[in-house]
Formats: structure tokens, sequence, C-alpha cells
């Protein structure tokens, strides 16, 4: 078989099941008064259509920013200003001003699921591709497993085509600049990665990693000399392309300052709903939010924040090495995930990027680690009735990815890179550590699926209404930390052995 | 070589699967009228005495399938009472809640476990000229794939809504019996089938003569002619005894209440129409369309009077009931003759110069093939009588790969009028391209070795199928014909695939009558 084909049948079949996904409800459905992400989605598109660009963020009579008002970033604005625009052209009813509100029909459906198909079609598969296909070892075969099992990660699908939301468009653009700097074009991949970070705000969890990794590079050039130059053109980069993408709202500094206090809510407290992070955790032992003001809340956090993202990014300043790169993305956006303010359960999305990048690395850690991620949601996919898709895309990627990538079979301890392991429980008798990790692969996903069932098919106790939702996100929380310690302490380990590697393929 | 086998199994396992659970994603699809259809007759057989089964006409959807196929639906309802109880009820016409949806389309994906098993026995047929060592390479996969990933199967069961991959579960597990040389066994499935299925007499004519002729007679001559001294009652005897006690099953209880004449006239309704709403393409789609240009040429040059034609022509495709203006109109009597004429010669092959299994095959292709293309009322979907076995040639020999590949492409790009609604139009374009991608690679690919697959004008028939793909799907509808002409594109489709499906037969006959290869030199 030739590998285009192959390569062809992958992308192929993503896009067949994000449209099977995306044939399903999605969230908010017939619910008014507010409805859910689709109808804000919408919604911003009959407000950037409808009114100058100047109260797109700001609360005026024809903008309610009570209903779902804007509050990401000016690329999300702009883009959903050219869906409004193919929209108007379609049918004028589905973004007219105020009476649109809480628009709903089969063909609004199909219109709206296309714009995410097109901007996944667009900007995330092809880095996706480019990603497997450049910046991964092995053999072609070993590539196409590696980019089926990519394009399947059904977190990313469930949300964008099932729940509604375009993470494909913030996360292909981190990836692309991902992509480039692992290819070498710093420039590039910095101008990539500020589109990103204007898309959505959240792309902040990646924004360490990006920033020590060409920092550390510059140094490594010598800050005199290459890296001087390098520096000045990456910043040069950098700025002309926020300036370009805020340009509008630069003329009037109330514009920006509107802006970012819509991006940034401080507002809104240290975290909503359940969230498997750890202050919702902490929540069921000590009442953090009543305990602790708002201000010393938001400071808590970020000094957290802080603490846990420090280790990695110190070591990826010191060794900038595409390897450590990787990892210091999943180590930061995990961090950013467990400890910061305000945190959706949807933003595992951001740690699940670069995990799924260290699929061909670490296959055992990354598919549970992808795993435990889509279970975490698994509350908001039941609310908004997307059960059948949930149990078959995860029943797929847990398969299709252990079975292709041969997960379970290359375990050994020096593949799960567990030396580390022994050094720092050396108190502990010896035993075969990665007997003991698959085994405890093996009990995950049985309390994963037990959990998934139990929520659907019994009825919690009437004084403990939010008993499996809460199950849900404890259970995701002890994995995430697990598995932040571990990207940790493999950080910290040395670089992959590629030769021993390669023997194995 | 248990090492190899326990590989084969886990590929094979891991394909299924990964299959069955794209099915799934189906489920809140669209869904036809099959659906109710099915609904219904689940509610009358689980709510109804069996005398009343075929006399039941609350729904416009009577039972016409033959009695097994209703114990069949028996079984299936008392399944389906776990899951809605009301979709059991006979007057609850066009049910369709959540549960219900969700019963039925699991039915679909768990009953297509026979054509799983079946099209793992085909892949243990199937002979490898030489033993590769990538999996991926491998006759056997290739032919699971092409089985198990069928665009047709796909589209008609998973989101059209039918029972098909259950009965080409038995058809295949049959011909993978005969191909086994087990042919009890091929026989007792295929009686099951045509006792599940009436639309499977078709092929039966290549099942009679086979088995006559190289079962109940144990040798040949030496030039290959029929010994009729060697003619074995016993295997006779067995056979009808299979074939007879399977149909007393099947009809006993219907025969003894006396109501056979009541349950034939539901399962062969001659009141329908030539050709289906939509044309299949077949012989008499390319008759419609001489008969139309024919009656066009005619008005413009003066010699007919546009009055004196009949009405109802115009709306071809849109209508039942076709009324020719010119050529003289086709009776039901006429396409049974002809297709009887396409489909003897084949037969009568197979009774002169037996070839073994794959000759039986060749043989109940042609039959599929011939009445596809020359029987009363054909639907679209009948294609896949012949696509599916010929995809177990196709792994084999090149020549059969040509075939192939034009027969599937026209044949699989015939049914995309089956899902009109924009919704599904991403995944049959989607599917299709997967489909056909790996199915021209792949053979491609496995006979290398032997010169290119496709002939040069079939590549250029194909490549026109693109072009009038993208013309009917994308510049018709906004071309101004859409308001004057919009059953254009579902005839051009019609004609152009119906000239692919002929050609193909047209090829099978000729690898069927061809004198046999001599052996090959050392």
């Amino acid at each position: 078989m030739q590998t285009w084909s192959l390569v062809s049948i992958c992308v192929l079949l993503g896009v067949v099941v994000r449209w099977g996904v995306s044939l399903n409800s999605y969230s908010g459905a017939a619910r008014p008064p507010m409805f859910g992400d689709y109808e804000a989605q919408r919604h911003w598109q009959e407000v950037t259509y409808n009114l100058p660009l100047q109260e797109w963020y700001f609360n005026t009579t024809d903008n309610d920013l009570n209903y779902w008002g804007l509050d990401y970033p000016p690329l999300t604005a702009y883009h959903s200003w050219i869906c409004a625009f193919i929209a108007n052209k379609i049918n004028p009813e589905w973004v007219e001003l105020h009476t649109s509100r809480g628009y709903e029909s089969p063909a609004h459906k199909l219109f709206m699921r296309a714009t995410v198909l097109v901007a996944d079609l667009l900007i995330y598969i092809p880095a996706v591709v480019l990603y497997c296909f450049y910046l991964t070892d092995g053999s072609a075969k070993k590539k196409v497993s590696t980019l089926f099992c990519f394009l399947l990660y059904p977190g990313l699908i469930l949300i964008d085509f099932g729940h509604f939301q375009y993470n494909g468009v913030s996360h292909g653009f981190a990836l692309w600049g991902v992509v480039a700097l692992g290819l070498g074009w710093d420039v590039f991949g910095s101008m990539a990665f500020c589109l990103a970070l204007n898309y959505k705000q959240m792309e902040l969890y990646h924004a360490l990693p990006f920033f020590c990794y060409l920092l550390g590079k510059c140094v490594k050039l010598g800050l005199m000399g290459r890296g001087l130059s390098l520096l000045v053109r990456i910043a040069v980069s950098v700025l002309v392309t926020f300036a370009l993408c805020w340009l509008p709202f630069l003329s009037d500094p109330g514009q920006a300052s509107q802006v970012v206090r819509r991006i940034f809510p401080v507002a809104r407290g240290l975290f909503e709903d359940k969230v498997a992070n750890t202050w919702c955790s902490l929540n069921v032992l000590i009442k953090i939010r009543s305990i602790v003001s708002r201000d010393s809340q938001l400071y808590l956090s970020l000094a957290c924040t802080l603490l846990a993202v420090l280790p990695s990014s110190i070591r990826l300043l010191t060794k900038p090495t595409f390897w450590q790169f990787k990892l210091a993305l999943a180590n930061s956006s995990l961090a950013f995930f467990l400890f910061s303010y305000q945190v959706h359960e949807k933003s595992i999305l951001l740690a699940a990027l670069p995990v799924c990048l260290l699929l061909n690395d670490l296959p055992l850690m990354a598919i549970w680690f992808l795993q435990a991620s889509t279970f975490s949601m698994l509350p908001l996919f039941l609310k908004d009735g997307l059960l059948v898709p949930y149990v078959v895309t995860s029943l797929a990627f847990l398969f299709f990815s252990i079975y292709l990538l041969s997960a379970l079979e290359h375990c050994t301890e020096e593949q799960l890179r567990l030396g580390a392991y022994h050094k720092l429980f050396f108190c502990l008798p010896k035993m075969d550590l990665a007997c003991v990790l698959r085994w405890k692969f093996y009990i995950s996903i049985a309390v994963m699926a037990g959990l998934s069932v139990a929520s659907v098919a019994l009825v919690p106790p009437p004084h403990l209404p939010d008993l499996f939702p809460v199950l849900v996100s404890a259970t995701a929380f002890t994995h995430f930390l697990g598995t932040f310690i571990y990207f940790n302490i493999v950080q910290f380990s040395g670089p992959p052995a590629r030769k021993n590697q390669k023997k194995n393929n | 070589m248990a090492a190899a086998a326990a590989d084969s199994g886990r590929w094979f396992a891991a394909l299924s699967l990964g299959v069955s659970l794209l099915k799934c994603l189906f489920i809140s699809a669209y869904h036809s009228t099959d659906f109710e259809v099915h609904r219904n007759w689940l509610a009358i057989t689980h709510s109804l005495p069996v005398s009343r089964w075929y006399h039941e006409n609350t729904s416009e959807w009577t039972l016409d399938y033959p009695p097994l196929f209703a114990w069949f639906e028996l079984g299936l309802s008392h399944v389906a009472r776990h899951f809605d109880r009301n979709m059991l009820l006979v007057e609850n016409l066009n049910y369709a809640g959540p549960s219900t949806v969700l019963f039925q389309r699991l039915s679909v994906v768990f009953t297509d476990l026979v054509f799983v098993f079946a099209a793992r026995e085909c892949c243990r047929c199937v002979q490898e000229q030489k033993g590769s060592r990538d999996v991926l390479t491998r006759p056997p996969f290739v032919l699971a794939v092409l089985l198990l990933g069928n665009f047709g199967l796909l589209i008609v069961d998973h989101v059209h809504f039918q029972y098909n991959g259950f009965l080409f579960g038995f058809l295949l597990l049959s011909v993978a019996k005969h191909l086994q040389s087990r042919h009890l066994q091929g026989a007792l499935l295929f009686s099951i089938l045509l006792n599940l299925k009436h639309i499977y007499l078709y092929v039966a004519p290549a099942y009679g003569v086979y088995l006559l002729r190289s079962y109940c007679f144990t040798q040949d001559n030496t030039d290959g002619s029929v010994r009729w001294r060697s003619f074995s009652p016993l295997r006779l005897v067995a056979l009808g005894s299979i074939v007879a006690s399977v149909c007393a099953l099947s009809f006993g209880p219907f025969i003894m209440m006396g109501q056979l004449p009541q349950v034939l006239s539901r399962l062969f309704p001659f009141k329908r129409g030539l050709c289906h709403a939509y044309w299949a393409p077949n012989i008499w789609a390319l008759y419609n369309v001489l008969d139309k240009a024919l009656a066009t040429l005619g008005v413009r040059l003066k010699l007919l009077e546009e009055t004196q034609l009949p009405r109802a022509s115009m709306t071809g495709g849109l209508v039942q009931e076709f009324q020719h203006s010119l050529l003289p109109s086709v009776s039901p009597a006429v396409t049974l003759v002809c297709t009887l004429l396409a489909i003897l010669p084949a037969v009568a092959s197979i009774w002169w110069r037996p070839r073994g299994a794959r000759g039986f095959l060749r043989c109940l292709l042609l039959c599929a093939l011939g009445s596809f293309m020359f029987g009363w009322h054909v639907h679209e979907k009948a294609i896949l009588l012949a696509i599916l076995p010929l995809s177990i040639l196709a792994v084999e020999s090149r020549e059969d790969a040509g075939i192939f590949l034009v027969l599937t492409t026209t044949g699989h790009y015939s049914l995309f009028p089956l899902l009109f609604t924009p919704a599904e139009l991403p995944i049959k374009v989607v599917l299709m391209l997967i489909y056909t991608v790996y199915s021209f690679t792949a053979l491609k690919n496995l006979h290398s070795s032997r010169g290119s697959v496709l002939r040069p004008l079939e590549v250029v028939y194909l490549l026109g199928l693109v072009a009038v793909a993208f013309a009917c799907e994308v510049i018709f509808p906004l071309s101004p014909w859409q308001q004057k002409l919009p059953f254009l594109p579902l005839l051009t489709t019609s004609v152009y695939c119906s000239v692919g499906v002929f050609y193909s037969f047209l090829r099978l006959y000729v690898s069927l009558l061809r004198p046999e290869e001599k052996p090959k030199q050392p």
C-alpha cells in the first residue's frame, strides 16, 4: 500500500467520524432561555455581523453582554464575522439582530456543523498530518498509526462536533506553531502561536513553554550573536502579529482595555461546576471558596500555578530540545489546568493536545491520560445527549490506539521511563514497576467504565444529587495529578534513547 | 503457522470491531421508510397471531418477505420489548422514539455479525499466490476490508436502514462452504436465505445446476462432459430433503392454514412498474431513454404530434408507471424471458464444462447481474448481490479485479440518490471516497506484478463518472435547468452507470465462456 493512500484513508475516516458525531445533539438544544455554547457561537455571529466593531465588546442596547457576550479575543470575533457573512447569504434569518436569538433549525445546525468541519479541515488536520510525518520517528506504518490515533482523539471530536465549539482552530494554530518550531522555522512558529493566543486566551496554558523554548534556543545560540538576531526577529514577528490582530481596537485605549477585561473575567470565581482540578477536588474536603476571600483565591491560585509550572519551564530553558519542549507543553498545560483560576472542564483539551504529541513516544501513558481526559467530561456529554458517540468514540480510540501503537507490548520499565521512580522511592521494596503500572491501567479503565455505566444507569441518592459528577471529577483528578507528576519526572530524566527505540520497532 | 493464524485472528477482530463501531456512529442519521417497514413487521409478528401476519394491512407496508424472515422479526421483537413496548403496537404508525431507533439500529449492527463471520470464512478460502510478510498487502486482508467496509452495505443498512448484511452473510457463508466443498452445508444455508428473502431466487439457477451437476454426479468423463452413470440418488435425496425441510419449517404453518396463495400474492406483487421510482442502472433505463430520445426527435422532425404522446412520460423517474411513447411497452413476461435468456448461457456453461466452485461463483454473479440488467422493477440496491461475491474473485485474479473496480465504482455511485438529505451528503461522499481509494490502491498493489488492473478505456469511463458526479451534484443545482428538468441528474446517473454495469456483465461472460487457459509452462 502506498503511504499516500493510507494517509488519505486515515484523514477521510477522521472526517467521517467527525461528521457522524455531528449528527447528534449539541449543547443547549431546545433549552431556552439561555441555550448553550451552540447559541453562544450563533449569537456572536449575530453581534459581529450587525454591530460596528466598536460595540462588539461593550454592553449596549443592541448588545446585551449578559446574554452570551463576546468573551474571546479578536480572532474569534473575526471568525464569527466570516461565518455570519456566509450565513447571511444563505438565510438572513440566522443572524438577524435580536430576532434570531435562540434560532434553531436542521438547516442551521447543518450550517454550523459545516463551519466547524471546514475550520478543522483547513487548520487542525493538516497540522496533525505534518506533525506525524515530519516529527515522529519510526516506519511509515507507525507514522500512519500515530496519525490515525491522533485524529481519532475523542475529547476534541466530542466537544467540537458534539457539544459545539471551535477548539480545532486554536489547537490547530498551536499545533502549527509546534510543527514549525520542530522544523526549525522559529519565526513562523511564533506567529502561528500568536494566532492561537488571539483566537482563545486559554492558549496561555501553552505560552510558557513556547517562550522558554525560544528564549533558551536564543541563549544557546549566544545572546551576542545569532541568538540576538533570532530573538529580535521573533519579538518583531510576535509584536506584528498581535498588532495586526488587534489593529481595529488599538485606536482607542478604552476599546483595548475593555476587550482585555472581557477576556479575563476575574469576577467569576475560582471554579465553576465540577472540574477535575485541585480546587474543585479540595472543595469536597474543605470549602475553600467560603474560607478565602476572592482576591486571596486569585493570588493563591496564581502562586500555586507558577510553582507548578516553574520546574519544567526552567528545565526547558536550560535544555531547549524538541523533546523537552513537548513534555514542557504537557506539564505547563496540566499545571494550569490543575491549579489556575476559573478553569472549565473543557480546558483539559489544552493538556490533551501536547499529550497527543507524545502518543508515539510514550504510547501507554498518553493513551491512558487521553482516555481519562475524555472521561472527565462525561457529565457534560450526558447533559448534551452525547452518550452514544461518547461510548463509540472512546471504545474505538482505546482499542485502536492500544492495538496500532502496541501500547501494552512495548512497556518495559525502560520504555516507560520509570527508572527515576526507583531512585525516588528507594526505600520501597524492589518490584517490577512496569507490571504495577499495567495493572493500574487495567483497574483505572475498569473504574472509568464502571463510573460511566453508573452515571447513566443509576439514580443518585436524594441527599447526594451530585454524587456521580463528583466521583467522576475526583477520579479524573487523580489521573491528571499522576500524569502531571509522571511527565515532570520524565522531563527531568534523560532524553529518549533513539537507537534503542528504533531497534524495538 | 499457529502464530500466523493467531495474528490473522487479531487483525480481523480489530477490523470488524472498527467497522461495527463506525456503524454505531450513524444511529442518529437519517433513515428511510424502510425503518417504518421493519418496525411495522416487528409489531405485526409480535402482537398478532400467525394466521393474521399475511392478512394484516393497517400500514401500507405489509409483510412481503417470506415467512422465515417473519419468524426472525418475531425473535427480534422479543428483545425489542425490553427497549420500548410502544414500537410493538400495530396502530402506532411511524413511531420512532429514541429507544426504538437505538434498538432498530443496534439490531442491524448485531445481526451483521453473521456477515462478519461469513467474511471470515471467505477470507480463509482465498488462494494466496505468494507469502507476503506484511499483513496489509495480503489477499485475505484486502478481501476482509472490501467485504466488511463495503460502501453499499454501510449506507443501505446503517443509514438507509435494511437488514442486507445479515442476509448477505448467509449468501457469502454458503458460497464459502461451496468453495470449501461442503456442499450440503452450502445448500442448507442457501435454502435458509431463500426463505428469508426471495430476491435471492435470482441466483437460484446457479445453485440448482451447480449442485445437480457437480454434487449429484460424482464423476466426469475425460473431456469434462457429464458421466450419466455416476449419478448418485442418495446425494439428490439428501439435498432435496434439506431444501424441503427448510421450506416446510418456513411455509409449513401457512400451508396448514391454507394461506399459501395469500402469502405468495404478498411475495410477488406484479402490480409495480417496470422500473423503480429511481431507475436502477440497467437495460430498461437505456430503453426508456432511447424511447424518450426518439419521441423528442420525432417531435422535432415533425413526424409526431406532441399531443398524441402519453403525458406522464416527461416526468420519467418520478412516477412509478412509465408509458413508452414509441417503443413497445414491456410486460413482466418479457422481462422474465429476457432475464432467462441472459442467464441461460452461464448456467449451460457450468453444466457442460463445470469449473469447480469458482466457476459456480462466476455463474452466480452472472445470474445476479443478468437479472439486475433485465429484471422487472429492479432496485438499485440489488447491485450489491453482484458486488459482494465478486470481491472474492477480485483479490485472486487481475482480470476480475478490473471488472470489480468498474462494477463497484458505477454500482456504488448509482446508490447515491438513496441518501438525498443534505446532512448525509458528507457521509456518502467520504465513505465512497474511502472505499474507492482503498479498493483501487489495494487491488493495484495486489496485482502489480502482472501489469495494470484497468484498461485505458475503463480509466476514461471512470474519469467520466467523476465528471458526471461533479456535474450532477455541483453544477446542475446551480444551473437554470434545475427548474425545467428536475429529473435530469438521476437520468444521467442511471444511464451512465448502466453502461458500466452492462460492460462488466459482458466481461464476466467472456471470462466464463473463454476456453480454459493452458497449464502454465514450467
